[in-house]
């Protein structure tokens, strides 16, 4: 429970710090994250003696077993490690935004997303589940997504965030896919199974597939060579995103992978070369071109893009001392590259830029800040006694004892104290260009503004924290780097020998060239940055744009010859696609012919089938003269109301036989602003094709119903025809399910009705049809609309239309009927009056207001149903009762006859509007006025 | 029977498969109503084909499944409500592009400026 609150505390303030994001005083939603960060780190440090004692603390509730998902959490050194670091950075950083946007807009929305992420990566190391991990693996690179493009009205904010959700995203479809294929083989996505199953992974024979997956997950998160460009262009950021995100948390989670699945996937050479040769390239890549920006931040991303290479490639090396080593410099980096990153934006916010070009001189503006600059870039140039040093030293005395290529070696070392050189260099020029090397150059803002004291207040601490780390090492490594070593690789990590990292031995030489030789390189920059303005411009950025403009055009491209806007198309499409889907499992699986024996034929049934087919024919060969051919369909549409009344469903019948009533006319009134005729303009080759399509189609259809109703039928409908007259106090049991059964589902349809009527109602309602398309002008209409019988003979049947509605209404609990039908009957005698009248004649004698009818009837329905809900039932449970009344005898009272009742309004109501709105659209000069 | 009545759905599937592949609006709704027509079918044939039972208690000896029917009742409605929707749309296509193409030829496209 422990561990859901850990988690949960941040991302339910996530939600919470919005709302309060619209008091005046800018102090409450940054107290209130504080708070909220603040409760998850006091939890942690309460379990940590645990922890760190090898106590291993899982809590696992069960989400969807079927696919092994569960909401499961575990902690542990390694966990409790990154869960301390992203709280404790993440409250550093609250205090820093706070002083950074200093009551700008935006704040508020800035703090929501910020413990969002520090949710989901909590989330992401407290996990024990791998597909649970993956939910916070996406969220996270979502978050960063919005954050990196916070300022969205900028190009390069948009541009670098899309950047980023591409390859962060990418990845993270590449690690879902190899998480999939690691729980196939384990059997299980529970880490605990996982990292036992070591063995079995790595014999697999996916093993390469799954960890070229898995890495490219981990890589692109950690920005690793060749994706590491998306960090760099992820600092159009606020500042602090990049301190806490791009620097400290965030780029640190494809690392944490790597140590997590340590046991399960490493000690192979497989292993062994890819990751250690992505990271040395990373490594060198990085501390190369960090040199030569000129913007503070982008050389930060580039050197924390080498730092992270560094890490990488220690994890590469795999041995437990490695493990040590790279872990431990994951910890000085948290430590000085955010200060760094910190002052960077505090520097901009008192200068106005961030081009060292220009900044120059700072330390007599801002003496505290240089200094503190100074200790954070000296343990960062890994100047002895820093933390820094330390940990460079470690991956010194690594590279030396690294054997990735017997001849080769010698390299390791080579490389690692070239680009420790490179790392001295660019760490002085960041240090000495801004706070001193000269005067300052043209600042936007002169003088340079003080800083407020509550922004340096974190990189205050943090820079203590390093002068802590390179002070207490010993009791460091050995208190938590090695029981974070030990749960990371699976086995007891060998105490570290610390003395050696005193000793004057080849990895102090190496420390001491790299230092000398990052000196005398900065010491040469005009000349460097000379000769590197003349390599030749190889902007990835502009690389990957192109490819995502190409992307987006050639997708255009596709969707544009694959939907040409012809509905024949789609529709054929579709069918065909469900035809060659079904069509071949079909032919191999079924036995056609069930066990159940046929029903008897008689003359009467065979005879109404063929005229029903012989009806459907027709109305294709016909369909070229519409009326023809409507007069037709109207009359399959009589056939299927037969087929219904032969087959014992009397209530389909009824329905049928008003329905077709209805959509006949609708039809009809469609037909007369129609052309009369369809011309013949598909070619025969199409029209072929177009039925071959369609007798595939018919084929397979009716193939599967016959096997269907040859088979004997195993149906759950026996509870409903026990439980009808006893449960539902309905003999009819068709209705009985609609009304209480299964309710909830006919609600929906009544809503479905009701939307779509009013659907109509909206289209109709500014739809002129005074332009009709070029028609047979020359036809003839019949000269009297409203003919004279018809308008004699209409009225009187209005009232026994109204009475029969009435009588099917009140009988539909136990006879056929109900409120599908009576409603339904009730409109076919209203539209009977339209016709015989006129649209004007009939809204002068009836109620028009269709449109409450239908909120009326739905509301009707849901308040019938939420009355079970007072009387302690669940929602739509009907009572009744039988009574015994003076004059009308035994009755009986249910509450499923004002459901019915709502249905029978909704239906009367939304029919009478879709008519009555196509109906007035046949009046040229109509009411006018809206009609419902 | 029930060969007879897979034929029929069957029938009336192909020809509304067929009238939907058609080139404009009318014929498009009209097969559209006859593959609805073929879907009720086929649906209320899952509970099987069942004579003299209606499955009104107390009415008859045996009972046939009223599952299915309850299902294909709402569909029928539904499924009036759709064409009217389909049919509207028509209309309103037909106003607005003045033609009553579902192809994606504009017959019209040569002089418009």
């Amino acid at each position: 429970m422990t561990l859901l609150s850990i988690v949960a505390l941040p991302l339910i303030g996530a939600l919470l710090v919005p709302l309060l994001a619209r008091a005046r005083n800018p102090l409450i939603p940054a107290i209130a994250s504080g708070i909220v960060t603040l409760a998850a780190l006091s939890l942690l440090i309460m379990l940590a003696p645990a922890v760190l004692s090898g106590e291993l603390i899982t809590n696992e509730w069960a989400w969807i077993p079927s696919i092994g998902l569960s909401v499961a959490f575990r902690l542990d050194a390694l966990a409790l490690f990154f869960a301390t670091l992203i709280t404790g950075m993440g409250l550093l950083i609250i205090l820093y935004a706070h002083f950074y946007f200093a009551g700008k807009p935006g704040a508020g929305r800035f703090y929501a997303l910020m413990l969002a992420f520090m949710g989901a990566m909590l989330g992401i190391v407290t996990s024990e589940n791998l597909l649970f991990m993956l939910i916070f693996w996406e969220m996270t690179s979502l978050v960063s997504f919005v954050l990196i493009g916070f300022h969205s009205d900028q190009r390069p904010a948009r541009r670098g965030a899309r950047m980023t959700l591409v390859i962060t995203g990418g990845g993270g479809l590449a690690l879902l896919a190899g998480i999939i294929l690691m729980g196939g083989i384990v059997g299980s996505f529970n880490l605990t199974e996982v990292l036992a199953a070591g063995d079995d992974l790595r014999g697999h024979a996916q093993y390469p597939l799954i960890l070229t997956l898995v890495l490219l997950g981990a890589m692109t998160k950690s920005a690793q060579f060749p994706f590491h460009l998306w960090l760099p262009n992820a600092m159009t950021a606020p500042t602090p995103v990049s301190a806490y995100l791009h620097s400290a948390t965030m780029v640190k989670a494809g690392i944490f992978l790597l140590a997590r699945l340590h046991p399960a996937l490493a000690d192979t050479d497989a292993w062994l070369y890819s990751v250690s040769t992505v990271g040395m390239a990373t490594l060198l890549t990085g501390a190369f071109i960090a040199m030569f920006k000129h913007d503070t931040k982008e050389l930060l991303a580039y050197s924390t893009v080498s730092h992270l290479g560094l890490i990488t490639l220690l994890m590469g090396l795999g041995t437990a001392t490695a493990l040590i080593a790279g872990l431990f410099h994951l910890l000085n980096h948290a430590l000085f590259k955010a200060p760094l990153f910190m002052m960077a934006g505090a520097v901009e916010k008192a200068t106005g830029t961030r081009d060292m070009r220009r900044i120059n001189g700072l330390w007599r503006h801002m003496p505290l800040l240089t200094v503190m600059s100074a200790i954070t870039a000296a343990s960062m140039a890994g100047l002895p006694l820093f933390n820094g040093y330390l940990s460079k030293k470690m991956f010194f005395i690594e590279s030396l004892d690294a054997n990735v290529i017997s001849p080769l070696n010698w390299l390791t070392p080579v490389l690692a104290a070239i680009a420790g050189l490179f790392s001295a260099a660019y760490s002085f020029r960041i240090f000495h260009n801004v706070f001193f090397n000269g005067q300052p150059r043209e600042l936007p803002i002169w003088p340079p503004r003080k800083p407020a004291l509550g922004i340096q207040i974190p990189i205050i601490l943090l820079a203590g924290g390093c002068l802590f780390v390179g002070w207490q090492a010993e009791g460091i490594v050995h208190g938590l780097i090695r029981a974070m070593a030990t749960t990371s690789s699976g086995v007891t990590a060998p105490a570290y020998d610390m003395s050696q990292l005193h000793h004057v031995g080849t990895a102090f030489y190496m420390s001491l060239a790299a230092l000398i030789g990052g000196l005398t390189l900065y010491a040469l920059r005009e000349r460097l940055f000379e000769l590197y303005d003349q390599l030749p411009p190889a902007d990835a950025r502009e690389i990957f744009e192109w490819l995502m403009t190409r992307a987006g055009s050639g997708a255009e491209r596709f969707v544009h010859a694959l939907e040409n806007g012809s509905v024949q198309r789609y529709i054929a499409l579709i069918i065909l696609t469900a035809i060659i889907m079904a069509g071949p499992v079909l032919a191999n699986v079924i036995v056609w012919y069930g066990t159940k024996p046929m029903t008897p034929v008689d003359p009467l049934t065979v005879l109404g089938a063929l005229l029903m087919m012989a009806t459907a024919f027709g109305v294709v060969l016909g369909h070229r003269n519409r009326l023809f051919a409507l007069l037709l369909l109207g009359s399959a549409g009589l056939f299927v109301t037969l087929t219904f009344a032969r087959f014992s469903a009397p209530d389909l019948a009824l329905t049928q036989l008003s329905v077709e009533v209805i959509a006949v006319i609708i039809m009809m009134l469609a037909l007369s602003f129609l052309p009369q005729t369809t011309p013949v303009e598909s070619s025969w080759l199409r029209r072929s094709r177009d039925s071959i399509i369609a007798v595939l189609g018919g084929l397979g259809t009716g193939l599967v119903s016959f096997a269907i109703m040859t088979r004997p039928q195993d149906s759950i409908s026996d509870f409903f025809l026990e439980q009808s007259v006893p449960g539902g106090g309905g003999s009819n049991v068709v209705n009985v399910i609609l009304v209480d059964f299964r309710g909830f589902d006919t609600l929906g349809e009544i809503t479905v009705l009701g939307i779509a009527a009013m659907a109509v109602f909206a289209l109709t309602r500014n739809l002129q049809l005074k332009h009709r398309i070029p028609n047979e002008r020359d036809q003839y209409w019949a000269s009297n609309p409203h003919p004279l019988i018809l308008r004699t003979m209409a009225r009187p049947i209005l009232p026994i239309a109204l009475m029969v509605s009435a009588y099917i209404f009140l009988r539909g609990h136990n006879m056929p009927g109900g409120g599908f039908i009576a409603g339904l009957i009730t409109v076919v005698a209203l539209s009977l009056q339209y016709m015989a009248g006129s649209l004007a004649w009939a809204h002068d004698r009836m109620l028009t207001a269709f449109r409450p009818l239908i909120g009326g009837g739905i509301l009707l329905a849901c308040v019938t149903g939420l009355g079970s809900l007072f009387m302690g039932r669940e929602f739509l449970t009907s009572w009744f009762g039988h009574y015994e009344l003076p004059v009308f005898g035994h009755i009986e009272l249910a509450t499923a006859l004002l459901f019915d009742l709502g249905v029978f309004t909704t239906v009367v109501g939304s029919t009478m509007l879709i008519l009555a709105n196509l109906g007035k659209l046949m009046t040229v000069n109509g009411p006018g006025k809206e009609v419902g | 029977m029930e060969a007879l009545y897979a034929a029929t759905v069957g029938v009336l599937t192909a020809c509304g498969i067929y009238l939907v592949l058609r080139a404009r609006t009318f014929p498009v709704i009209m097969g559209l109503t006859l593959i609805s027509h073929a879907v009720n079918l086929f649906l209320f044939a899952t509970g099987r084909l069942a004579l003299q039972a209606p499955a009104v208690i107390g009415q008859s000896e045996t009972y046939t499944d009223p599952l299915p029917q309850a299902l294909v009742l709402t569909a029928i409605v539904i499924g009036f409500a759709m064409t009217a929707f389909v049919v509207v749309l028509a209309l309103k296509a037909a106003v607005e592009l003045r033609n009553d193409h579902v192809d994606g030829v504009d017959p019209d496209e040569d002089w418009r400026p």
